[in-house]
């Protein structure tokens, strides 16, 4: 043919090629992730979620003081103001020393600032030496007050406690705990769940009769009362505080087990029946081969979702318990065990910065909950975006 | 469908035995008992503590005091005494009408929950990604992430703290003001039970409704997408009858099947808001008897909200089956 002709077309290929829309093959995973994009709710608590899971990490670092020093001279301290300027001039974040004196009138204490000394609010400063990771041994905090003398003065970002201890320090330290035990539950009961489920789904006959039955016995127990029983007991073991910790998960993850393992029962009761397995089977695949190949992958977006969804269930009730005393122990410390000292009316009325740590636990619930909502409809092939 | 019925209910026997074997164990995992604190007491004797042991029957091995407890329930009916109190177990547990407190609190929270969540839930369903379903959703979450303790300080503090009821001679906590405690009933009192039930409404019924409301939602979409509905509206029904001739008579049914769920919840789930809130309900009994290690009183209440708890699932069943006339039990 003649070579006008040959480019002609060519031209005429590319040019149809270029106006059709490009085709694109994508994994299972690329397109559940591009979904989960779209949910902006979603994003926002996957991002929140990242920044809880990095501060938990380097706690020591975001924190000014350790968890457990206490400056008995400033018990139940304000939050520190932070203050800009000095007489109309600029100058920088600083803050007062503060003291703690006794209103003659009210009889109630009071501080007030000494405005003597200006501590001005440096980061990255030396403080208390900590490990990094369990690692690298340091003293750098992110910020710290000190003054042009090097004097220093404690800076309560959230306010102190009866024991003069900084509440933000204690937070941050606290989200370790906190933001552990969802996700440790979820590895204690989702293997228990997704076996003894997938056995009873899978074979049906005896053995589901039997593990059903076990099943129902775990279900029948009341929940929130038999983990107060077993925090009691724990409490009184004296055990120490990691080993408490690791009782109350496997206690979350023993009452809640059995939920999932019947959920995840009726998921593979559902795709055993379909097509696919049927032509698997009827080309002689092997049971593994059928549950490792066909039903597993099925599964498992609803998986994800189920854990990410019994995370902040997780999260709340064991907050709960430390609540009222039957959680994790001194030293160790929660969000929920952070808010037993805010119990009482009078209390919360004269120091109602106790009460910070509590909108941590309901800024994490919900980035989980949002994360959970929008995975759920990624996964979920029939939904509309 | 009685069969059904039967069954389940003979089955719940062997599962409450269970449970109270479970609990059994529990306790015994306890360190010291109820006498522990007495003995720390210098002025009480080793006779004394010795001679209440053997009338509790705190001296004998674990497996023969539970046999004794069983026996005496099958034989007797009699579920133990309370150490504390020293009157019977369940007439501890729901002393002072404690019993009848717990159930007009949680019904109606209950009540006031489901009134309000159904009706959000369909109008967020019907009016779906427009600015109103947005906050409704964004609320529903936010009161699914509140811990109920945090709500209840929350709630305190504003009410106190903030807007400060006390100057307007309003009192929070407990059920009703000092004044009101010991008059017989009157309009007065009856508004003053109100004020003080309402933040136990809103602490107990929000996470609740928060959970019914996207559940509300998520099955009414569910059901706008069938094609009765095309064919309803095809045939010129009002968009009004559509919805709530067709469309909510058939969405209700999974939430029917949460109704029986909740049951549980009515008795044992709001322990903490009852705790700071002062209300006198079962949970708080069983936790003072928790704190005290008063045996019998932990398992009569175990048993006592596992019941529920079971009853509240075959409720469930039954509610799902007799509403969907598609799921039928042998």
């Amino acid at each position: 043919m003649a070579k006008r002709t040959l480019r002609r077309r060519q031209k005429k290929a590319d040019e149809q090629k270029a106006s059709q829309p490009r085709t694109v093959n994508r994994s299972q995973g690329q397109m559940i992730w591009r979904a989960f994009l779209r949910h902006r709710l979603g994003s926002v608590g996957m991002i929140l979620v990242a920044i809880f899971a990095v501060v938990a990490l380097f706690a020591e670092f975001f924190m000014p003081y350790p968890y457990a020093e206490q400056f008995r001279q400033y018990p139940f301290a304000p939050p520190s103001v932070v203050h800009w300027s000095e007489d109309g001039t600029f100058v920088g974040p600083f803050i007062y020393a503060t003291q703690r004196v006794v209103n003659q009138e009210t009889y109630q204490p009071v501080f007030v600032e000494n405005k003597a000394t200006r501590y001005y609010l440096r980061f990255f400063t030396h403080g208390s030496e900590y490990k990094l990771l369990g690692l690298f041994k340091t003293d750098i905090h992110l910020f710290g007050a000190r003054a042009e003398d090097g004097s220093t003065t404690p800076l309560f970002v959230f306010g102190s406690d009866n024991f003069g201890r900084d509440i933000f320090s204690r937070t941050l330290f606290g989200s370790r705990v906190s933001l552990a035990v969802g996700p440790l539950v979820v590895l204690f009961s989702f293997p228990l769940a997704i076996f003894l489920g997938g056995l009873s789904g899978y074979y049906g006959g005896g053995v589901d009769m039997i593990l059903q039955r076990i099943g129902e016995v775990f279900l029948a127990i009341p929940g929130f009362p038999i983990l107060l029983a077993a925090g009691a007991a724990l409490a009184g073991l004296g055990l120490s505080p990691v080993m408490v910790f690791l009782g109350i998960i496997i206690a979350l993850a023993l009452v809640s087990w059995a939920g999932t393992a019947r959920v995840i029962r009726g998921q593979i009761l559902a795709i055993r029946e379909m097509d696919f397995v049927n032509a698997a089977r009827a080309a002689g695949a092997s049971d593994v081969r059928v549950i490792l190949r066909h039903i597993i992958p099925n599964v498992t977006s609803y998986l994800v979702v189920s854990a990410t969804l019994t995370i902040p269930g997780m999260m709340l009730t064991e907050a709960g318990l430390s609540f009222l005393g039957y959680g994790i122990r001194e030293p160790m410390t929660s969000w929920g065990q952070l808010l037993n000292g805010a119990s009482n009316i009078a209390g919360i009325e004269s120091h109602p910065w106790q009460l910070i740590p509590g909108g941590f636990i309901v800024i994490s619930v919900l980035a989980f909950n949002f994360m959970g909502d929008a995975l759920r409809d990624a996964v979920d092939p029939f939904s509309i975006i | 469908m009685l069969t059904f019925i039967v069954r389940r209910t003979l089955y719940m026997i062997p599962l409450l035995v269970v449970v109270s074997l479970i609990s059994f164990m529990l306790i015994e995992i306890m360190p010291g008992d109820y006498l522990t604190k007495l003995k720390t007491n210098p002025f009480v004797t080793q006779k004394t503590i010795a001679e209440m042991a053997k009338r509790y029957g705190l001296d004998k091995p674990p497996l023969t005091r539970y046999w004794f407890w069983f026996q005496g329930i099958i034989t007797r009916g009699d579920f133990g005494m309370s150490f504390e109190s020293r009157r019977p177990v369940f007439a501890t547990l729901f002393e002072s009408g404690r019993l009848m407190w717990t159930f007009i609190v949680s019904l109606t929270t209950m009540f006031i929950s489901w009134a309000v969540a159904i009706p959000l839930g369909i109008y967020s369903a019907t009016h779906k990604y427009k600015a109103s379903d947005h906050t409704l959703t964004f609320f529903g979450f936010l009161g699914l992430s509140f811990p109920s303790f945090f709500f209840a300080l929350v709630l305190l503090w504003l009410l106190v703290g903030v807007f400060n009821v006390g100057q307007h001679g309003l009192g929070v906590g407990g059920l009703f003001d000092n004044r009101f405690i010991d008059t017989p009933w009157s309009l007065a009192k009856f508004g003053n039970l109100l004020w003080h039930l309402w933040p136990a409404w809103l602490v107990i019924g929000t996470i609740g409704m928060a959970g019914l409301l996207r559940y509300m939602r998520a099955s009414v979409l569910d059901t706008l997408s069938l094609q009765y509905v095309q064919t309803a509206r095809a045939k010129g029904l009002s968009e009004k009858v559509v919805i709530y001739k067709h469309v909510v008579r058939n969405a209700i049914n999974p939430l029917v099947s949460l109704l029986g769920l909740s049951l549980p919840n009515l008795v044992a789930g709001s322990l903490i808001a009852a705790t700071i809130l002062n209300l006198p309900t079962v949970e708080r009994a069983f936790f003072t008897s928790l704190t005290a290690q008063d045996d019998y009183v932990i398992m009569g209440a175990l048993l006592f909200f596992s019941l529920f708890l079971l009853v509240g699932n075959l409720v469930a069943d039954i509610l799902l089956a007799w509403v969907d006339p598609r799921i039928r039990y042998n």
